[in-house]
């Protein structure tokens, strides 16, 4: 690979170059704050470009490393790569980044130029997060990325924002504590704080236990894991449009995505023993958190809680521990990102024009703004999981492996999907048809560039959903790597002795 | 006397004497901050002569090692910010006599004596030099009565434990027959753990909690802090409280340790209830120098876990920690100090209002430091409390640092509602006005730097503290 520039370290530290940059462009000049948020993130997503164009398929190493000793007295290194679990992370993240400029540019009025360099901010920290091969360096990311969030939802947000704000952030941080008590634990009895070395450790049975308990209390608030959800509602309810987006695209992957690049490879014993505890609580979440959008008479709200059912198929495709499940689990995170991202920003778009998010504010909506009814009922129908479109693929990989795992999850897991197509059509038909409200007779209709983020989005949608092998053909070796060594757990021997020959 | 035999002191008698110039000086200088940039070009003298004091003198009473080497170039930082921030606020108070300055470089010097102390007699000369200054320091403001409440109170209850650690020291004299550090540490591994030898460390265990406000003996704490002037606030919270830290850790590890198994009990108990007390109480608060002042209280608890750790990681933990402290503590001071101006107290959570709207470069700041006490990543905070946690559990103490960082979430609560306040509430009222002067613009411009700085490289700094605690 000759890119001639450090791909992953330029897409970490462009964005927050980019933020702090702004830091001296005049409070006034809002439109030169807003041009150059577009110019960084945009050139960040050209510049990750290479990640999707150059990735090798046929590994499972870690790819596009780079690696810098950083503070030797603790053996922490600066190290970075990507493998197919990771890559399209990074992509989506820098993606979705460029969406949340452009979705903001009108609807953020005060504090414009802060708004900017936080989502910046944010942008670096996430795909710093999923680049990391260094358990410290990780870490760094996982709590800075709450900082800028922090102020995102607080500042910018809804009516009820500083409790939201203030709920988000304690509950992931007493999570991540437990976390960086497991990490220190990890690097005493190890001595390293390297990941791919780590994904190859055979640790003794009990302190596997304990870690991964450790580390799901980081993970499973993130994902959010019924019965940890609760900060999500208020969350992503509260937070701006582009907050929203951020949280339910990318923000509430990493939940997932560390269990994935942690949990499984490190403590496969203990990951295989609590499958059940697991599966159960991921069953629990998608049934529960469905039920519950019926009951919701705010959209956001609505969607907020849709999340948690759908979080709930991305876990147990992952515990499922298959390869459809697990592949299925991931491609379903990219098609969440993707079309909850997308319904967040179409909800931004009504709200606003009318500053309201009560579903009973409005209807018969489709006469008003047809354009933008027909992409709501796309995006809809994509979260359903119509054949065709991106949510069925993954759902009905999920699926599969959970029928794999164990038949009766698999059973349970699928009336999650009718269940969806309830709240969702339900949803649907009060917004966009029925008596036309007369409050919002008079709205004007969706703009170009208002169009254009959620245009962007339903190219994937199709894209995923008629050819997912495009993106489901970065995982394969990946996965099946990761499954190797999850299922057949640190007391094989032929694993030890692979994992040290065959190596990172 | 040769001068081999003082060259380990060296640096305190340039300290001593320019602090006696610095007094004479005081006369003829008309302008006062004159005398202030005085004090900190001692300073410079001083630390330049460092590096050639190590050794021992007066038959090892005094000890000039890289540990109490790195002790006084925390207590040199202190000086050199508080006297930054002092400047313009002994103006705005109408305080601004010279002897302040004097006071600070004397209340330092008593620090640095402390810290090189080989020998419980000396370490007391040090403690009451320092802590004499201190009590004077906190009544500086003669006409604010809180400021007299506050020097009061702080007399009485330093008083009190002097007293403690001088029947402390007796009992030790009468059990071992010695006073030095050493020698005490000798006979107390020959002779072990007797009922008297146990109260005269309770003793002197309660001294230190004193003067570090460890709970319960934490009570003068947030009274004095709130009614101090606030640069010196800024000053009590770090140096003081580091210069305990130095002496406690020597007299405890060197002294009593042969005897850790003993103490470390009584002292973790404390560590929690410090942290406990400090981290809870400080969610009340609506004064923003009390609030500090809990939290300052909080963070000594966790510094002490480094002694509790002991040995080399404990100690550099420890060292590293109150390094770290010392800049993100006074950065915090110094923003408060931005906000007092003529005829406005500033002192008040609810002053913080808006401010990122209306002083949007000081909301930052604020946030930073808020965010590293709070010990959130990538500020300095978090690796301060990250070696300590990794000391706290390769000693095999995992439930503690359980506990340690369950309070520390616990304190990002407090720590977020200033910021809730500068950002997300909006302005009443007039707007407040900032009293930005060079120097606090250059106390601010260091400690922020610092914050960040050590956060994202802390190499240098963990080579430094390690190799001053090996």
């Amino acid at each position: 690979m000759e890119i001639g520039y450090p791909v992953l370290s330029t897409v970490i530290f462009l964005p927050v170059f980019g933020g702090l940059l702004m830091l001296l462009i005049g409070r006034n000049q809002e439109s030169v704050v807003k041009w150059t948020a577009l110019f960084f993130s945009t050139l960040t997503l050209v510049l990750s470009l290479p990640l999707f164009t150059e990735f090798d398929k046929t590994t499972y190493m870690m790819q596009f490393v780079e690696r810098k000793p950083w503070i030797p007295a603790w053996g922490v290194e600066y190290y970075v790569g990507i493998d197919g679990i990771s890559v399209l992370f990074v992509l989506l993240s820098a993606l979705i980044t460029i969406l949340c400029v452009l979705i903001s540019w009108n609807s953020i009025k005060i504090k414009v130029k802060e708004f900017y360099i936080a989502l910046l901010l944010i942008e670096g920290a996430m795909i710093g997060v999923f680049c990391s091969l260094d358990f410290f360096l990780f870490y760094i990311f996982w709590e800075a990325m709450l900082i800028p969030m922090y102020l995102i939802i607080g500042v910018w947000g809804g009516p009820r924002r500083v409790y939201a704000a203030i709920k988000f952030f304690l509950f992931t941080l007493v999570g991540s504590i437990f976390m960086l008590i497991g990490i220190i634990v990890l690097y005493l009895k190890t001595g390293t704080f390297n990941i791919p070395e780590l994904s190859q450790m055979a640790l003794p049975y009990n302190l596997q236990l304990w870690l991964f308990w450790a580390f799901f209390a980081a993970f499973a608030v993130k994902v959010p894991m019924f019965p940890l959800h609760t900060w999500l509602p208020d969350a992503h309810t509260e937070a701006p449009t582009a907050g929203s987006v951020i949280l339910a695209a990318i923000l509430i992957k990493m939940g997932a995505y560390g269990f994935l690049r942690f949990s499984l490879p490190f403590f496969p014993d203990a990951a295989r023993a609590m499958t059940p505890v697991m599966l159960g609580l991921s069953v629990v979440a998608i049934i529960y958190g469905g039920l519950i959008c019926f009951a919701q008479t705010d959209l956001k709200r609505l969607i907020a809680y849709s999340s948690v059912s759908h979080m709930g198929f991305v876990t147990l495709g992952i515990f499922a521990l298959n390869s459809q499940g697990m592949e299925g689990g991931i491609l379903y995170m990219i098609n969440h990102g993707i079309v909850t991202g997308a319904l967040f920003l179409c909800v931004g778009i009504v709200y606003n024009r009318t500053h309201s998010r009560e579903i009973s504010d409005y209807g018969g909506l489709a006469g008003v703004m047809p354009v933008y009814a027909g992409f709501f009922m796309l995006f809809t129908l994509a979260s359903i999981g119509l054949p065709g479109l991106n949510g069925f693929v993954s759902e009905f990989l999920v699926i599969l492996g959970g029928l794999k795992a164990k038949k009766l999850v698999g059973v349970l897991a699928a009336t999650g999907i009718i269940i969806s197509a309830g709240y969702m059509l339900w949803l649907y038909q009060r917004v966009f048809f029925n008596e036309l409200n007369e409050n919002i007779a008079r709205i004007e209709p969706m703009g170009l560039r208002e169009a254009l983020p959620l245009l962007t989005l339903s190219v994937f949608v199709f894209w995923i959903g008629i050819y997912p092998d495009t993106f489901l053909s970065f995982m394969h070796v990946s996965v099946n790597h990761l499954l190797e060594r999850v299922n057949y757990g640190v007391s094989d021997t032929m694993m030890a002795i692979k994992g040290m020959t065959g190596g990172y | 006397m040769n001068i081999s035999t003082v060259g380990p002191l060296l640096p305190e008698i340039i300290m001593a004497a320019s602090a006696l110039l610095v007094l004479l000086f005081e006369l003829v200088i008309r302008k006062k901050e004159t005398v202030g940039l005085l004090s900190i070009i001692s300073v410079a003298i001083v630390a330049y002569y460092i590096p050639q004091s190590f050794g021992k003198a007066f038959g090892g009473m005094f000890i000039s090692d890289s540990y109490s080497v790195f002790f006084k170039f925390i207590f040199f930082i202190n000086l050199i910010l508080t006297v930054l921030l002092s400047m313009r606020y002994l103006v705005i108070e109408k305080a601004n006599h010279g002897e302040y300055y004097a006071l600070i470089m004397f209340s330092t010097l008593g620090m640095m004596i402390m810290a090189s102390a080989g020998d419980l007699i000396v370490l007391y000369l040090g403690l009451e030099l320092m802590a004499l200054s201190t009590y004077v320091l906190a009544g500086f403001i003669r006409h604010d009565i809180r400021s007299n409440e506050a020097a009061l109170k702080y007399f009485l209850l330093g008083a009190f434990s002097s007293a403690l650690f001088l029947y402390g020291i007796t009992m030790i004299y009468g059990l071992t027959g010695t006073t030095d550090i050493s020698l005490i540490g000798a006979a107390v591994a020959e002779k072990g753990l007797s009922t008297p030898m146990f109260l005269a460390i309770i003793f002197l265990m309660v001294a230190f909690g004193f003067k570090i406000a460890l709970a319960p003996f934490h009570m003068w704490a947030p009274d004095v802090y709130e009614g101090a002037p606030t640069p010196i606030t800024a000053f009590m919270s770090v140096g003081p409280k580091a210069a305990g830290f130095a002496a406690f850790g020597r007299v405890f590890l060197t002294g009593f340790g042969p005897l850790s198994a003993d103490w470390t009990g009584i002292l973790i108990v404390l560590s929690i209830l410090t942290m406990a007390v400090g981290n809870i109480i400080a969610i009340q608060q609506s004064n923003i120098k009390r609030m500090l002042a809990y939290s300052s209280v909080a963070h000594a608890g966790y510094a002490v876990l480094g002694i509790i750790v002991g040995g080399t990681e404990g100690i550099a933990a420890m060292m590293n920690y109150l390094f770290i402290y010392a800049f993100m503590n006074i950065g915090a001071f110094a923003v408060v100090i931005m906000l007092r101006s003529k005829g406005f107290q500033g002192e008040e959570l609810e002053d913080y209002k808006g401010l990122a709207r209306t002083h949007p470069l000081a909301a930052a700041m604020m946030l930073i430091f808020m965010f590293s006490l709070a010990g959130i990543p990538p500020t300095a905070g978090f690796i301060g409390k990250f070696y300590l946690f990794k000391a706290v559990i390769g000693a095999g103490y995992i439930w503690l640092a359980v506990v340690a960082v369950i309070f520390s979430a616990i304190s990002a609560y407090f720590y977020l509602r200033v910021v809730m306040y500068m950002y997300m509430l909006e302005p009443e009222g007039e707007a407040v006005t900032l009293s930005l002067s060079p120097s606090l613009g250059l106390a601010l411009f260091i400690t922020t730097l610092a914050v960040i700085f050590i956060g994202i490289y802390p190499s240098p700094l963990l080579s430094f503290a390690r190799l001053a605690a090996g």
